[in-house]
């Protein structure tokens, strides 16, 4: 079981790269969709029990990480009628290089950490601090605002796999209701890019200057 | 009951303004709503109620120690609030009186909340519930300062998350049963996890501390409170920011537990110290007044993480400086915005001789500036001057000079821009139109009733205050 979540893991934080390199918006929303699709399907590898709280809250990730919010910013994209090039504040194989340091760096540093003899064989930390990074870097180094979600998404999903290891002890409330937090979050985010969308006519944040000083 | 009341009452009274069919009379919801709440919460004041050790939310001493300020503040800026509606008739309020009633009930949640877990769930919450506050003006700059909220604010709430689970982990990494309540986790002390501890310390500041506005995650605050209408920006900086300090004291009890106090203490030290100075050096420079209060408020937020690194008499002073902070900076706002409304600008370079146009507002202005920047017998002066005296204390010699430094380059700053606005000759545009605003009791009583607040706190501060401050800092950081 361990080696399917590996495989998993591996998986989502090659997603993270394909989401640093890539040129295009509809394969970055792609990446991020995939990415929330396969943290939505983890919790029913990692708990032994299968109660029926975890399935609601894997199907209802699987869900909105994987449709409702990538369908949102499809739309977002095409109303608006966006440029579907990327435009970069750091560079595509800058990023991809920064991105590929950052995950041997997350391993090295999930190696040093103190885990518990069930996660130490695990890639579930070093996926978690990857894709925070990566998400990170997609906020600052891309200019459009629907990357920025995208890298948000991103950051989430790392903050997301790292309460995984939280999953047996903390109780599924807390859980929901960060979930849930975590969703109205995007969706007001949505609402705001779409207001500033009507205001300024575009999408790119570079537009956004007049507050200065 | 009552404390689940302070909770319950804001947002029945939040769901019952998004379904008030009138605009006109919905903002009355606000002043009804803020006296329940302050009568509730002075009552749980005056008598507190027991607080099980292991419950998830509770109105234990740290509540009771500053969630009253923010109650008497939310009813000030809820009075004001209606005459400021009734003069924006263009607006739809319908969200913006819901969301305001939102963000009472759950900052109520979040000072009560004694679980790591629901602190965060109350904490993002607010975030999110204060964006229709923040464009309620409806302009493109209001929306690209809401646009910078979120996303600061995200990645900052983002980032207290990731320290929360962080602690969570120390705690089952040192053999915890993963109960997430504040009491449980100071409990396990030396057991939890240092390296884990450590990592949750940095992400739970750089979160949190996003919240407050302490330097260098302040970026958003000087947009948000310079576009967001004055009672938002009261709220924003005088009880948003209280629940985020609170949470960083909860935080710091349980760092403090595991044995990491002096590094915790350090760290606040340090990033207090550095928002004061960054804080002094933009209001030397700023045109603008309503970012001139965003500054402000940064050199304040720096002020109280200096006052919670210096141990028990620190903790107790900067308890005390939340309530100052929260009514001066309070009655500054209000008036601010009566200003910005009676100019029709914010920059020194557009707005002069408020005193001519605006007279009352202008006075509340010039005194609510000197108040701010501690002037005696007003209530800061006392908290800023028993902080200086905890670090001397503490044998904080350097870092009490800095402050002082600080704060007077912060008053150089201040009063030249205030009496630029205020003085001179009104410009040629104003004369013009004449005054944009009416000076009614609706937005005159409202700052001098906080002015006298502080005022008050000053010259006799209550000695159930004195007592609640005392019982606070006795649970979080027990004097030496």
């Amino acid at each position: 079981m361990n080696g399917v979540t590996n495989l998993l893991l591996g998986l989502a934080m090659g997603l993270n790269l394909l989401a640093l390199a890539s040129g295009r918006l509809p394969s970055v929303i792609r990446a991020a969709a995939g990415q929330g699709m396969i943290l939505g399907v983890l919790p029913l590898l990692l708990e032994a029990n299968t109660h029926w709280l975890v399935w609601l809250v894997a199907v209802s990730t699987v869900v909105v990480k994987g449709f409702v919010i990538p369908g949102l910013l499809q739309r977002a994209m095409r109303t608006a009628n966006i440029d579907r090039e990327i435009e970069p504040f750091i560079g595509f194989v800058p990023s991809l290089l920064l991105g590929a340091g950052a995950t041997i760096g997350a391993v090295a540093l999930a190696g040093a950490l103190p885990l518990l003899p069930e996660h130490s064989g695990s890639l579930l930390v070093p996926a978690s601090f990857a894709m925070i990074v990566c998400g990170l870097l997609l906020l600052i180094g891309r200019t459009k605002a629907i990357v920025q979600v995208c890298g948000y998404l991103i950051l989430e999903n790392g903050i997301y796999l790292f309460g995984l290891l939280l999953i047996e002890s903390t109780p599924l409330l807390v859980e929901s209701g960060i979930l849930l937090d975590l969703t109205v979050g995007v969706f007001v985010i949505g609402i705001i890019m779409d207001r500033i969308q009507r205001a300024f006519d575009s999408l790119d944040t570079r537009k956004l200057t007049v507050l200065r000083g | 009951m009552r404390e689940l009341g302070l909770i319950i009452v804001p947002l029945a009274g939040a769901a019952l303004a998004a379904l008030w069919p009138s605009d006109r009379t919905r903002p009355w919801l606000l002043p009804a709503v803020g006296l329940i709440h302050s009568v509730l919460a002075l009552w749980l004041l005056v008598a507190p109620p027991t607080v099980a050790p292991d419950a998830w939310l509770g109105f234990d001493a740290l509540a009771r120690a500053v969630l009253p300020a923010v109650s008497l503040l939310f009813l000030v800026c809820a009075v004001y609030g209606v005459t400021y509606l009734a003069v924006r008739p263009e607006r739809p309020n319908r969200m913006f009186v819901a969301s305001l009633l939102a963000v009472l009930g759950l900052l109520s949640a979040g000072h009560q909340a004694r679980h790591l877990g629901l602190l965060w769930i109350a904490t993002e919450a607010v975030t999110l519930a204060a964006v229709p506050l923040l464009h309620f003006n409806g302009t493109g700059r209001a929306y690209e300062a809401t646009w910078k909220y979120l996303l600061v604010g995200g990645t900052g709430i983002a980032l207290s998350l990731l320290g929360s689970f962080f602690l969570g982990y120390a705690s089952l990494r040192g053999g915890g049963g993963g109960d997430l309540t504040f009491a449980a986790l100071t409990a396990q002390g030396a057991g939890l996890s240092r390296p884990w501890v450590l990592g949750a310390w940095v992400l739970l500041l750089a979160g949190y501390g996003t919240k407050m506005g302490l330097a260098p995650m302040h970026t958003w605050k000087p947009d948000a409170y310079g576009e967001a209408p004055g009672i938002v920006g009261a709220l924003l900086a005088g009880a948003v920011t209280t629940v985020a300090f609170v949470a960083l004291l909860r935080v710091r009890q349980v760092v403090d537990a595991a044995g990491a106090g002096a590094v915790a203490d350090r760290t606040l030290l340090a990033i207090g110290l550095f928002s004061v100075v960054v804080a002094a050096l933009f209001l030397l420079v700023t045109r603008d007044f309503k970012r001139m209060l965003a500054y402000s408020s940064v050199e304040h937020m720096g002020i109280l993480s200096i006052g919670a690194a210096l141990g028990g008499a620190g903790v107790w002073a900067a308890l005390f400086h939340v309530w100052n902070n929260s009514l001066t900076k309070g009655a500054v706002f209000l008036s601010a915005g009566n200003i910005r409304r009676a100019a029709g600008a914010r920059t020194e370079d557009e707005v002069a001789g408020m005193a001519v146009l605006a007279p009352v507002s202008a006075r509340m202005f010039v005194v609510g500036m000197f108040a701010l920047t501690a002037l005696p017998p007003f209530g800061p002066f006392f908290s800023e001057l028993r902080i200086i005296r905890a670090a001397l204390a503490k044998g904080h010699g350097a870092a009490a000079a800095v402050l002082l430094a600080s704060l007077f380059f912060a008053f150089l700053g201040l009063s030249r821009l205030v009496f630029a606005i205020v003085d001179g000759r009104p410009k040629a545009a104003a004369r013009a139109t004449g005054p944009l605003l009416l000076e009614t009791a609706g937005v005159i009583v409202p700052p001098l009733m906080l002015l006298a607040l502080s005022l008050w706190l000053g010259v006799a501060t209550p000695t159930v205050l004195r007592e609640a401050w005392d019982a606070a800092v006795l649970s979080i950081a027990p004097m030496p």
